[in-house]
């Protein structure tokens, strides 16, 4: 496909400039743009939000916070970081790279993919406004349950708590237009030749991931709608007086809490092996072993929901059953390493930025891996569950393990979405900070945990000062350090030395066969694959 | 450049100044319990048979990424896929290798530990029932001697260190520090069991090995077998409020003779407390020991002056209820009366019906009634308040 023919095509088109541009786009650019730059926002946001807890936490006594506000800000980092930051940012590197990748014009659902962002700036004010309110004397603040709404105490809580549920329900609303759209365009719009399994792995990913969301949203809904009703209107779902239990909310919020998990890692499982190829130089090892890896964790996410309230009380077959499905997990993850491991192995390998941060990320990613296997036992877990040794877990793999692999894919596919290179010195530098400063958070939180402090406290025992002054000062750096992210990305946008159409001299595969930045219309002629 | 490198000098100094903190732990403090045993022996296990792994492949990538580079011209394998044999007999190895962990290595003491950890049946010498209330623990003993104590504990690190901005020295047990400690027998398996009466909490002493959601309206039910004397502390663990910093759990395993001489003086401190509700109290005892048990219970929420922090906990200065009439004409207490509000509470009121006792709710209303800025000037008796409670 010759440019002059994109050049000439793009003419016949006016799109509107400014605001309304953005406001009416159905191009799945534009609006992929916009998923990013909010995640990008949000991401700063629920950072701002820990940092005032970190910085609460530096040293024993109260500084800052009051506890009140201190739980509203631990629950409100989550929901910010996990719905607003991670999940945006993974679709808007679907809505990008998807029809780039299967050789599609656009999006199947256009207008369904606008209508999807634009649920989620309202919801992120929903979820937020409640702070604003209480500094006018309305309620009491936002959400102070943690992101995990558990009754009783989210029934007790004020008008945060109902603004939360509605936010996330616009956020799920939002989350499961955008999997339809994904589904009908993978299912429909793959180029000639391109079988399900030529498929580009982030493509497998986020497949499986909208089947996940689809499935497992409306059961957060629903679990949230109770809890509403349980609010205001009098019933008893989770009120024991009322013959109802609270433990259900868990087993239905976990329901959906599980596979959100794998929601958020799963597109990353997708690209990264991609990243890995091209900067190694050789296909990725086992697509196939991937693939079905990746079929085998979707289905086992939506069956060990329960590991996450082993405390709460259960019948031994249960408690068995839970504890030996979680470890099954482990099984197609091990593959997963294996096949990362194994692109890498014997390749040509070049360290430039993404591939910086994609082999930081197995290694950071493998140590939460490893630290799930050993919380699935459950008397051991007994001891491990909401000490600060899960915070650390799960930030290794929330953190490391989604976050620092969007990042990887920030790097990797920028300079086709902008059409120039970032600052290579810039991103080593911002990786380094990066992997230096969060294991320096996060480690010296696996001790805390072993030493007995538990998660969502306001103040600590003396016993805990030192690892938390670490992990506080630490937090800051790693905070920072974002900074640089976010300079990179602005001075990449405006200019820079051009990038050329295949980017990376290993990059394969549709998206780089078009120039950068791609044209408005993606494909204009369907490429055929052999 | 220069700033971080300075960061970063901050961070190692940071590091180096631990070493003088030498009984600093960087693994489960001692278990008092055979469940703390097992588990810290199971976290070691598994600790280090994935710190193996993790090293080893560690290892493994860092080999080759000093070797497999472009930079040294390393030329890349073959620029073909694998065969689907070969590829699937060498996934199959993480795969088989994981198993093994999994469901053998792993799996087979983790289930004799569940099953351990679960079995409440058998020999246990004496039964607990542990209540978590916002922000307190109340204890009961149901059976044997000590059967019929019964008492709550709450913080006791003085409220001054607690405080936002406090700058002087805090106590070595802060935060970690109870009025009223439980009292358990030394090698005797204890059946424990919880729950709560408002919110989700958790009772967790780390040297114990065991922890339980405490969920209101339910009972749920584990053990604990100190084997060594001494003084163990913990906390709350399930998010329960603004106060869940601040319930902690201490816990005096003493050998069964000294827990049969606590037994009997707690018994009789206890029949000396509900003899107390009979007898007429003065006005003025009567705020005396209002204003501790207010000052204990209350003023998490109300404060100490009484202001509250509205809108989630209302003032009690100038409050309607406390203001107002307590008894009706037919002699009973009136609904969203100011003893129906102790009593059963509302909403995040709690009902504290059993958590103090009739002295202790009698001198708590009076002086919220007569002091906080309040002067109705009337006088709750004890034995008005156990009339109340048929």
């Amino acid at each position: 496909m010759s440019t002059t023919t994109v050049a000439h095509h793009e003419e016949h088109h006016d799109h509107p400039a400014g605001i309304m541009r953005w406001l009416t786009t159905t191009n799945h650019k534009d609006i992929g743009t916009m998923y990013l730059t909010f995640s990008l926002i949000m991401f700063f946001v629920g950072g701002s939000m820990i940092l005032a807890i970190r910085a609460e936490l530096f040293q024993p006594g109260l500084q800052l916070l009051n506890p009140e506000f201190f739980n509203q800000l631990i629950g409100v980092h989550a929901l910010v970081m996990i719905f607003a930051a991670l999940m945006p940012a993974a679709t808007g590197f679907a809505n990008w790279m998807i029809p780039l990748q299967i050789g599609a014009p656009d999006m199947a659902l256009p207008r369904l993919n606008n209508w999807g962002f634009w649920l989620l700036p309202p919801s992120a004010i929903l979820l937020t406004l409640p702070f604003t309110l209480a500094l006018f004397g309305i309620g009491d603040g936002a959400l102070a349950t943690g992101w995990t709404f558990y009754p009783p105490l989210s029934v007790q809580g004020g008008i945060g708590v109902d603004f939360a549920i509605f936010a996330v329900h616009l956020l799920g609303i939002s989350s499961v237009l955008g999997s339809i759209n994904i589904i009908v365009t993978l299912f429909n719009m793959r180029a000639p030749g391109m079988t399900l399994m030529k498929m580009p792995m982030f493509a497998w990913g986020w497949l499986i991931t909208a089947f996940l969301l689809i499935a497992t949203i409306p059961v957060l809904a629903g679990a949230v709608t109770m809890l509403l009703t349980d609010r205001h209107f009098g019933t008893h779902f989770f009120d024991a007086a009322g013959g109802g239990d609270p433990i259900m909310f868990q087993h239905l919020f976990w329901f959906f809490g599980h596979p959100e998990v794998y929601i958020l890692l799963l597109p990353v499982w997708g690209f990264i092996p991609q990243i890995l190829e091209t900067f190694s130089r050789k296909p990725m090892y086992g697509y196939k072993a991937q693939v079905y890896s990746l079929w085998a964790i979707g289905a086992l996410a939506v069956v060990v929901w329960a590991h996450h309230f082993f405390t709460a009380g259960m019948p031994v077959p249960a408690l068995l059953y839970f504890m030996y499905s979680t470890m099954a997990i482990s099984l197609p993850l091990a593959v997963l390493f294996f096949c990362w491991i194994k692109t890498m192995w014997k390749g040509s390998m070049s360290f430039e930025t993404p591939m910086l941060f994609a082999v930081g990320w197995i290694i950071l990613f493998g140590i939460g891996g490893l630290t799930g296997l050993v919380l699935a036992d459950v008397a051991a877990d007994a001891q491990y569950h909401n000490s600060y040794f899960v915070v650390a877990h799960f930030h290794y793999t929330l953190f490391a393990g989604g976050i620092m692999g969007i990042m990887a894919g920030t790097y990797y596919w920028l300079p086709k979405m902008t059409g120039h290179m970032y600052s290579e010195k810039l991103g080593k530098l911002h990786f380094w900070l990066t992997a230096i400063s969060f294991n320096l958070t996060f480690i010296p939180q696996f001790f805390l945990g072993l030493a007995g402090m538990p998660r969502r406290i306001p103040d600590y025992a003396l016993q805990f000062a030192e690892f938390n002054m670490i992990s506080s000062i630490a937090a800051f750096v790693l905070g920072f350090s974002q900074l640089l992210f976010v300079y990179n990305i602005v001075s990449c946008a405006r200019g820079g030395k051009k990038a050329t159409d295949q980017v990376w001299e290993g990059a394969k595969g549709l998206e780089w066969t078009l120039p950068s930045p791609p044209p408005y219309h993606s494909f204009t002629e369907q490429p055929t694959v052999k | 450049m220069q700033g971080f490198r300075k960061i970063g000098l901050g961070i190692l100094a940071m590091l180096a100044s631990l070493n003088a903190y030498a009984d600093y732990s960087w693994n489960f403090p001692l278990p008092a319990t055979p469940m703390a045993l097992d588990t810290l022996h199971v976290h070691n296990k598994f600790m280090t048979i994935t710190g193996i792994i993790f090293l080893v492949v560690l290892a493994i990538m860092i080999y080759s990424i000093f070797s497999h580079r472009k930079s040294k011209s390393y030329k890349p394998v073959a620029d073909k896929a694998p065969s689907t044999a070969v590829e699937i007999f060498w996934t199959l190895i993480p795969f088989a290798i994981l198993l093994l962990i999994d469901f053998v290595i792993m799996g087979i003491p983790a289930y004799h530990s569940v099953i351990m950890m679960e079995d409440t049946r058998d020999k246990a010498t004496m039964v607990i029932k542990i209540t978590g209330s916002q922000w307190r623990w109340q204890y009961e003993y149901m059976d044997g001697d000590a059967k019929g104590i019964k008492f709550v504990s709450n913080l006791s690190t003085p409220k001054a260190q607690t405080e936002k901005g406090f700058q002087g020295v805090k106590d070595a047990d802060y935060l970690l520090e109870v009025d009223n400690r439980l009292v358990l027998p030394v090698g005797e398996k204890v059946r424990v069991l919880m729950t709560a009466t408002d919110v989700l909490h958790n009772w967790w002493v780390p040297q114990f090995g065991s922890s339980r959601v405490a969920v209101p309206g339910f009972l749920r039910e584990t053990w604990v077998q100190v084997d060594r004397a001494g003084t163990y502390r913990g906390q709350c663990k399930e998010l329960c409020g603004k106060g869940h910093g601040y319930m902690p759990i201490v816990v005096d395993a003493v050998p069964m003779e000294e827990f049969k001489v606590w037994v009997a003086a707690k018994k009789e401190e206890l029949a000396k407390a509900s003899a107390g509700a009979d007898k007429e109290w003065t006005k003025e005892e009567l705020v005396t020991t209002g204003k501790g048990v207010y000052e204990k219970n209350c003023a998490v929420c109300h404060q100490v002056s009484g202001a509250g922090l509205p809108p989630a906990f209302p003032a009690l200065t100038g409050s309607k209820i406390a203001n107002g009439p307590i008894f009706g004409a037919d002699g009973k207490y009136l609904k969203d009366s100011h003893l129906d509000r102790v009593l059963n509470g509302v909403r995040v009121m709690p009902s504290w019906k059993a958590l103090l006792n009739d002295t202790e709710i009698a001198a708590v209303i009076t002086y919220e009634r007569n002091a906080l800025g309040n002067s109705v000037g009337d006088v709750l008796q004890p034995a008005q308040v156990k009339a109340a409670r048929q």
